[in-house]
C-alpha cells in the first residue's frame, strides 16, 4: 500500500510503508515536454532538501529540473529509465518513476498535494 | 520539474494576442499542441510527437505549415539590380523560375536575415523569416519603394520528405520535372498555387505558396495522400539541424558575417572583389576581406560556424561553452539536439578559427559534465536534393 502526494513543479511521491518514497514525474509534465530523450538521476546515497535540484529530464525541445519533494537519502534510482528515457512519457506513473528516497521528515508531506489538489491545479492552468 | 530551457514555450498558446495562420483551425482539429512563435499560435507538434514527426518526413513525406514567414513580390524592372544593394548575392542573372538563397547584411558585415528568392516572369518572389519580416519589408520599402508588394494573403505550405513528389505529382501533374531550386505556377487539385522544389529538412520537397482562402482545402488535399502526415515546429528544428541548416536568430544574427558562418558560397564570384557586379552591398567592406581568395586585403574571420557531435546521449544546447582540451573557452554552441535520425548528438557552433579544422576534439560544458565533441562536416544526414 502507498499514498501519493504531488507538488506544485509537477512531481509525483508515492509513500511506502517503510519510510521510503518513489518519486517521478506526472503526466502533466511528459506531456508538456514532450518526447523525453535523456535523463539525468541523483547518486544512491545522497541527501537532499526540499525543492533541491535532484536530476535533469530532457526532451527533444526542452530540459527540465527534478526537484526533490521532501527532506531524505537517496537509496535507489531507476537505471532502466536511464537507458530507456522515453519510459517517462509511455509510463510515467509506473516503470517511468526517477528516484527513491528514505524520508527523513514525514511530517513534510503534510504540505504536498492529494490528486484532487493537482487535479485542480492542473484545470488552473 | 521547472523547464530551464525551452526550444518552445511548454505553455499552450492560449493568448488571445497571437496572430493565427489560415490553417489555425485545421491544426486544432489534427490534435496539434499549439505555441507562440514569432508572435503566431503555432504547432509544435501533432499527436504523434517530434520524433515521430522527424522519422515520418526522413522515410516518407511531412506537412508543415510556415505561413508565418513573410512573402513579398518585388515588382518592376529594375527590383533584381535594386535587391542586389541588400544582399551580396547574384539575383541580376537568376534565371526565370530559379531560386536563390540570400542574406540582408548591415555595414558592419552582419547578417540581418536570411531569405529565399526566385525570380518569376514578373516579379522577384521573396520569402523572409516570420520574426524578421516587418523589419525586412520596411528594409525593402527603404530601397525599393512601391516596388515591394507584401502578400499577407498568402499561405505557405512545405511538403517535404523522400515520398513528398509522388504524392504531390498525383495532385499537381508535371512537379516531378522540377529540380532543386527550380518554380513554377501549378494547379494543385484545381487550385491556383506558386511552389518550389525546396524545403528546410535537407530532404527533396516543395514549398508552396496559396491563397490563404484555399489553404485548408489545398492542406487536406495534401494530408489525404497516404504518404503525408502534418508534421509540427519542433520536428522543423531537428529536421534542420541534422541538414546543417541555420536558423536566424540563433546560427546567425546581426554580430554573425557570411564567413564565420560558413556562408561563403550563398556569395556568387559576381558580386566579389574582381566581379563584374562586385560589392555594392551592406558591409562589402567587411564581408568580401573574409572571404577565400578575396583580391581586397585579406581579413580572414577569426572565429567559424562549424558542425559538432558527439557520441554521448545528452543534449547540448545553444548556449554551453565549448571548451578545448585544456579547458580554455573557444567558443559557444549555437543549436544542439540529439539527432532523430543520426541518433547521436549533434549542435552547431562558433569556435576560434584555429580549432575550426574537421576532427578537432572540443567538450562543451553541460551543467557539471564537460560533454566530448567532435568538430565534424556538415550536413550530419545526407541531402537528398533532387538534381535531376
Amino acid at each position: 500500500m502507498s499514498t501519493t502526494l504531488y507538488t506544485e513543479d509537477h512531481e509525483w511521491i508515492a509513500v511506502h510503508a517503510d519510510g521510503t518514497a518513489t518519486v517521478g514525474i506526472t503526466v502533466h509534465a511528459q506531456d508538456a515536454l514532450g518526447d523525453v530523450v535523456f535523463v539525468d538521476l541523483p547518486e544512491v546515497g545522497k541527501a537532499y532538501a526540499p525543492k533541491e535540484v535532484a536530476g535533469v529530464v530532457e526532451s527533444v525541445k526542452a530540459a527540465a529540473d527534478v526537484y526533490m519533494p521532501v527532506t531524505g537519502e537517496i537509496v535507489e534510482v531507476n537505471e532502466t529509465l536511464r537507458d530507456d528515457p522515453s519510459l517517462a512519457n509511455s509510463d510515467p506513473l509506473g516503470t517511468g518513476w526517477f528516484f527513491k528516497v528514505r524520508l527523513a521528515k514525514p511530517a513534510e508531506l503534510d504540505s504536498l498535494m492529494s490528486s484532487t489538489a493537482y487535479d485542480d491545479l492542473l484545470k488552473s492552468l | 520539474m521547472r523547464p530551464r530551457f525551452n526550444l518552445f514555450s511548454l505553455e499552450v498558446a492560449v493568448s488571445e494576442s497571437l496572430l493565427h495562420t489560415p490553417l489555425h483551425a485545421l491544426h486544432v482539429e489534427l490534435g496539434a499542441k499549439m505555441v507562440p512563435f514569432a508572435g503566431y499560435a503555432m504547432p509544435v507538434q501533432y499527436r504523434d510527437g517530434i520524433l515521430a514527426e522527424h522519422r515520418h518526413t526522413r522515410s516518407a513525406a511531412g506537412l508543415f505549415d510556415v505561413s508565418h514567414m513573410g512573402q513579398l513580390r518585388l515588382v518592376g524592372e529594375d527590383a533584381a539590380a535594386l535587391l542586389e544593394t541588400l544582399v551580396p548575392v547574384d539575383i541580376v542573372d537568376l534565371p526565370v523560375f530559379k531560386q536563390r538563397y540570400a542574406l540582408f547584411t548591415n555595414e558592419a558585415g552582419g547578417i540581418l536575415d536570411d531569405l529565399m528568392v526566385c525570380r518569376r516572369p514578373d516579379d522577384l518572389f521573396v520569402v523572409v523569416n516570420a520574426g524578421c519580416k516587418q523589419q525586412d519589408t520596411a528594409h525593402l520599402q527603404q530601397h525599393l519603394g512601391s516596388r515591394v508588394i507584401p502578400c499577407p494573403e498568402r499561405a505557405l505550405l512545405a511538403l517535404q520528405g523522400p515520398q513528398a513528389v509522388q504524392a504531390l505529382a498525383r495532385l499537381a501533374p508535371g512537379v516531378q520535372q522540377l529540380t532543386f531550386m527550380d518554380g513554377g505556377f501549378f494547379k494543385l487539385d484545381g487550385f491556383e498555387v506558386f511552389l518550389t522544389r525546396s524545403g528546410y529538412t535537407g530532404e527533396d520537397g516543395f514549398e508552396i505558396s496559396v491563397h490563404e482562402r484555399d489553404a485548408i482545402a489545398v492542406a487536406r488535399s495534401l494530408l489525404d495522400q497516404p504518404e503525408v502526415r502534418p508534421i509540427g515546429l519542433g520536428a522543423r528544428d531537428t529536421l534542420r539541424l541534422e541538414a546543417g541548416l541555420c536558423l536566424y536568430g540563433h546560427d546567425i544574427d546581426t554580430r554573425t558575417t557570411p564567413a564565420e558562418a560558413a556562408l561563403t558560397w550563398a556569395i556568387q564570384k559576381v558580386r566579389r572583389s574582381g566581379g563584374a557586379r562586385a560589392g555594392g552591398y551592406p558591409g562589402f567592406a567587411v564581408i568580401d576581406p573574409q572571404l577565400p581568395g578575396t583580391q581586397s586585403v585579406p581579413a580572414p574571420a577569426t572565429r567559424k560556424r562549424v558542425g559538432l557531435t558527439s557520441a554521448e546521449k545528452l543534449p547540448v544546447r545553444e548556449g554551453a561553452k565549448l571548451l578545448d582540451a585544456a579547458g580554455a573557452e573557444v567558443g559557444v554552441v549555437t543549436s544542439g539536439t540529439l539527432g532523430p535520425t543520426c541518433g547521436h548528438l549533434v549542435a552547431m557552433g562558433y569556435v576560434h578559427s584555429g580549432c575550426a579544422a574537421q576532427g578537432t576534439q572540443l567538450f562543451a560544458q553541460v551543467r557539471d559534465k564537460r560533454v566530448p565533441m567532435t568538430v565534424s562536416p556538415m550536413p550530419f544526414t545526407p541531402n537528398r536534393y533532387f538534381r535531376g
